[in-house]
Formats: structure tokens, C-alpha cells, sequence
């Protein structure tokens, strides 16, 4: 009995140790070292890099394209969260609902999801573009002036967010739709004959039950207002004046534009400060209201 | 089939009242959709006519193909396309392999260290790849990969999704099935290979299909380790071409879009039941 429990478990870690090398290179072995690296200076050419302590996170502290760049990531998130979240709930529930042309409607909602957000940055870029873009346009029919949308301080990067947000709520929306279906029509059977509204039973029976998916899709969102920074690199670059850049973005400028990489994986270092805290925090936040089934 | 007999059994008075918001909300959800599709349709419209109806909507506007021809001559757009299907194909496959694996061992074996190991890869789901962009190019650096598709793929392969995903489906498996088969004799690989792998099927799809258009669609990390043309994927050089070409020739910077993300939309629109059923099946929710 020993034997075999012991069988096993050499058996087991055979299977996994493929997989956890692999994860532990590029994963957890990059995380601990970006640490490391933050605490010491950037090594160029003969001038080796040597251990400086918290100088890095002094320069950080004093340099304002930093706080610039984490207030615009500050902001990218409050938008893109909640704004994808509850969209992509409605589409699911439309698409769920018998509406007419269902089938199209999921389509478009979901079409953005599978295109790349470098290509379609480009159709965006064409939206954006003043004077002679769609939006100014259609803005120029109802005698609007012509509005630099990329190219303002002001609105850069609220252009940014609506692009994101296009791009990431049909994805979430089949999460959703996933977990609707899994609600026994019974329920709303139920509800019905008791005399609850439509509004009613989406608050007490049906919005409850999707809390687990709400919670799944609402850390993803969260980690997405730090990654999808691809449409930057194409539409604003990060301008003007870093108006539109975002963290990712500047660890990318920091790190293979200007080659400070010490500096780099401070900046790394942040974002995975924040990361951790905030899905540890939504964790516990939301963990209470949801329902296990 | 439960909601049409609910549909037909309601008052008629009570119906009329739904009416209305029904007709509302199918107004609003066509008005996203159209709102959600047009860059899309306007990408089609400019790729498929000459540049002088870029902004000028004529329904009888000339019809034309030489957007695309002059991408692709101007571009070695072939070459990405080729780099891109060797990268997903190997991602998936590499993938597949080593979830596959590591799922099994998560879901039916017993040993110590098990729960710290799961919670390492859990971790991945928060700290992923994409962020650790600047020690991963340090790492294949000295690994001499740079500017080669494997490094843009080596990276992804240990996947925490997967691996929790797979892990998931693995464990609905009845344990009986899994007893039969050690009773007729088949060894810890053969009972992986003929119970576990068959039942996962829609988990595969659903996988896969996320993993293909992540992979395909990704941006920042190949623009990082990549530096020619017979490493770049389709985004590298697609966001290269649009720059080189700054006469701003749009529609043939939008024929080349369609172009990059023509094979997986129709892929997709030819399985987009299929995708989202095996989502629902999966039972990822």
C-alpha cells in the first residue's frame, strides 16, 4: 500500500515537471528576478551593474512620467472595467433573450474579440483622424467642429478606452452567456408565475447566480486595464506629452527604447505590487457575495 | 424549447405590456451591434474600392481587388503568414502536450506538494508573461533565441489556464470509468489517452480556439524578441507596414488588415455555433 501511494507520487510529479519547468523559467523565476533587478543598477557596457539599494525606487518616486503614466492606468481601468463589465452582461442577456437576429447580434458583439488589436487599431486610427475621419464626419452633419481626438491632451485617452472596450466586451460576454444558460429555466418559470417583473428577477434570482462569473470576468478585466496596451503602439505612441501612455507601455519605452532595464523592472515591479493587491482585494471583496453552487 | 411553451402560455394582456420592452430592448441591442461591427464594415468598404471613395460613400462605387495585390507586393506578407501558422501551431500543440499532463496529475493523483504547486500555476493567471517582458528578453538572451519564432512561443507553452481548465474537466470524469479501465488493464498514460482525453473534447475546442486567437492577435512580445522578416509574425509586420507606408494610403493599409485577420474571422464565422457551445459545454463560467 505504501509502495503504491509512493508509485504515485513519483508518477505525479513525472507529469508535471515538464509543464513546471517551463512555467518556472518564464513565470515564476522572471517574477522573483525583476525584484532582484530593481535594486540594482542598469549594467552598460564596461560599467557592470552593481547593488544600489532603493535608488531606483527613489527615482521613481521623483519621476513624474511615472505618476503620469499610473494616474492614466488609473483611469483606463475605471473606465474599461465597469464600462466592458456591463456591456458585456446586456449583450448577453439580449443575446440569450429570444431577440430577433440573435445569431447576427452575437456575431458582431463577439467579431471584435478575434481580430487583432494592432490591425483594427489601424481602422480606429481612420475613425480618430480629424476633419476627414468618420467621427468628425458624422459629428460635421449635425455642424460639430473638427476635434484632434488622438492628437489632444484631453481626450487621447479616453480614445484609447473606447477602443479597448470595444475590443474586450464579447469576450466577456461569453462567459456570461455560458453561465446563463446554466440557470434552469424553471427559475424564471418560477418567478413568472409568482408576478415578478423581467427587472425583479434579473436583480433577486438571476444577477445573483452569475456572481461567480462576474467575479471571474472582473479580475480579468482588471489584468486586461494593464495589458492591452497594443492599439498604443500604433495610434498615440503614448502621446501627446504621455497623455495616453500606460504602464506597460512606458516599461516597454523604458526598457527597449532607452535600455535603462534596472529602471524597467522597477516600473515591473509596481505593476506586479498592484496586480497582486488588487485581485486579492476583489477576491476577498466579492467572495463574500458570491453564491457558490 | 422550455421558454417557447412559457412564451405561448402567458395572457395575452400580459404579453402586450412585454411588447414594449421587448421592441426596446431589440432596438438597443442593434444599435450596439451596428455600432460594434462598423469599424469592420468599414475596413471592408475601403479594401474593396479605390482610395477616392475612402470618404465618400457611393453604393455604385467601383469595386476593386488592387488594394490588396498592392499589399501583398509591397509587403512580404506571405512570410509572416507562414511565421504566424508555425507559431500557433506549435504554441497549441506544445500546449495541449504539457496541460494535458499537468492537469492529469492535478485531478486524479495524490502527492505531497500538491497544493503549492497548483497555487504556482494559479499564479499565472495573475502574473502573466505579458508582463515580464523585459526579464524574459534578458532570459532568452542568454539562451541565444533572440529573433527566433521559438522564443516567441517558448513563453506561453506552460499555460496556467490551460492547465486549470483542463484540471476542471478531468475532474468531472466519473471515477468509476477511471476504475473499469485500471481493471482491464490499461497503464496510468492509457487511461489519460482513452477515458480523460476523449470526455475533455469541447474543453480541447473551446481551448484551443482562445489560445489560437490570443496567440495569432498577440503584439508586444514578438515585437520585443524579433528583428527580421523570417521571424515576424502577421502583427509585427502588419504594424511595420503601416507605418513604412505613411503616404497614408488607407485603403491599402485596410486591405492589409483584413488581410492579417481575414483567415481567423472566417474561421470563426464558420464555427461561431460550434465555438460558443463547446465555451458553454466547457462549463467555463
Amino acid at each position: 500500500m505504501r509502495n503504491s501511494a509512493k508509485h504515485q507520487w513519483i508518477y505525479a510529479w513525472l507529469l508535471l515537471s515538464p509543464a513546471m519547468i517551463f512555467l518556472i523559467t518564464f513565470t515564476h523565476y522572471p517574477a522573483v528576478q525583476t525584484i532582484i533587478s530593481s535594486f540594482f543598477s542598469t549594467g552598460r557596457g564596461r560599467r557592470k551593474s552593481v547593488f544600489i539599494g532603493w535608488d531606483n525606487y527613489d527615482t521613481l518616486l521623483l519621476d513624474e512620467v511615472f505618476w503620469k503614466v499610473l494616474v492614466n492606468n488609473f483611469w483606463y481601468a475605471v473606465w474599461t472595467i465597469p464600462l466592458s463589465i456591463i456591456l458585456s452582461l446586456a449583450m448577453a442577456l439580449w443575446v440569450n433573450d429570444k431577440l430577433r437576429g440573435r445569431s447576427f447580434l452575437r456575431m458582431a458583439y463577439f467579431t471584435p474579440t478575434v481580430l487583432p488589436l494592432i490591425a483594427v487599431a489601424n481602422i480606429w486610427l481612420f475613425f480618430y483622424t480629424p476633419g476627414f475621419g468618420l467621427i468628425d464626419q458624422i459629428r460635421g452633419l449635425f455642424g460639430f467642429a473638427e476635434q484632434n481626438w488622438m492628437g489632444s491632451p484631453d481626450t487621447a485617452l479616453y480614445s484609447m478606452i473606447a477602443v479597448a472596450i470595444w475590443k474586450e466586451a464579447g469576450f466577456f460576454m461569453i462567459f456570461y452567456l455560458a453561465a446563463l444558460q446554466t440557470i434552469p429555466p424553471s427559475l424564471r418559470e418560477a418567478a413568472s408565475i409568482e408576478g415578478a417583473s423581467k427587472f425583479y428577477y434579473f436583480r433577486r434570482v438571476a444577477f445573483p447566480l452569475l456572481m461567480p462569473t462576474t467575479l471571474f470576468v472582473s479580475i480579468n478585466a482588471v489584468i486586461n486595464s494593464f495589458r492591452l496596451v497594443d492599439h498604443i503602439f500604433v495610434m498615440t505612441e503614448g502621446g501627446p506629452n504621455n497623455s495616453s501612455s500606460l504602464l506597460l507601455f512606458y516599461i516597454y519605452e523604458v526598457a527597449f527604447d532607452y535600455w535603462d532595464t534596472a529602471y524597467a523592472a522597477t516600473l515591473t515591479v509596481v505593476m506586479l505590487v498592484i496586480l497582486t493587491t488588487v485581485a486579492i482585494g476583489q477576491f476577498f471583496f466579492l467572495d463574500k457575495k458570491v453564491h457558490y453552487k | 424549447m422550455n421558454s417557447k411553451v412559457l412564451k405561448t402560455a402567458q395572457p395575452a394582456s400580459k404579453f402586450r405590456s412585454f411588447n414594449f420592452d421587448h421592441s426596446l430592448n431589440t432596438f438597443a441591442a442593434w444599435c450596439l451591434a451596428i455600432l460594434w461591427l462598423s469599424p469592420l464594415v468599414y475596413a471592408v468598404w475601403t479594401a474593396f474600392h479605390p482610395s477616392e471613395f475612402e470618404t465618400r460613400f457611393d453604393l455604385f462605387a467601383p469595386l476593386t481587388l488592387q488594394n490588396f495585390v498592392q499589399a501583398w507586393n509591397e509587403a512580404p506578407f506571405a512570410r509572416y503568414f507562414l511565421n504566424t501558422v508555425i507559431l500557433v501551431t506549435g504554441i497549441v500543440a506544445a500546449q495541449f502536450f504539457l496541460c494535458t499532463l499537468a492537469a492529469y496529475a492535478f485531478a486524479r493523483f495524490t502527492f505531497p506538494g500538491r497544493n503549492i504547486l497548483f497555487t504556482l500555476v494559479l499564479l499565472q493567471l495573475l502574473v502573466m508573461p505579458d508582463i515580464l517582458i523585459v526579464q524574459n528578453y534578458q532570459t532568452m538572451r542568454s539562451l541565444g533565441l533572440i529573433d527566433t519564432i521559438a522564443a516567441i512561443g517558448l513563453p506561453y507553452i506552460a499555460s496556467g489556464f490551460g492547465i486549470f481548465l483542463l484540471r476542471q474537466t478531468f475532474m468531472t470524469v466519473p471515477k468509476e470509468l477511471d476504475e473499469a479501465a485500471r481493471i482491464e488493464g490499461c497503464s496510468f498514460l492509457g487511461v489519460l489517452w482513452r477515458v480523460y482525453i476523449p470526455l475533455a473534447k469541447p474543453t480541447y475546442l473551446a481551448y484551443g480556439l482562445v489560445s489560437v486567437s490570443h496567440h495569432w492577435n498577440n503584439f508586444v512580445w514578438p515585437l520585443i524578441v524579433t528583428n527580421s522578416v523570417e521571424t515576424r509574425p502577421l502583427t509585427v509586420g502588419l504594424s511595420i507596414f503601416a507605418v513604412t507606408d505613411s503616404g497614408v494610403q488607407w485603403s491599402v493599409i485596410n486591405a492589409a488588415t483584413l488581410m492579417t485577420s481575414g483567415p481567423l474571422l472566417i474561421a470563426f464565422l464558420l464555427f461561431q455555433r460550434q465555438f460558443v457551445q463547446s465555451f458553454i459545454r466547457a462549463g467555463i463560467k
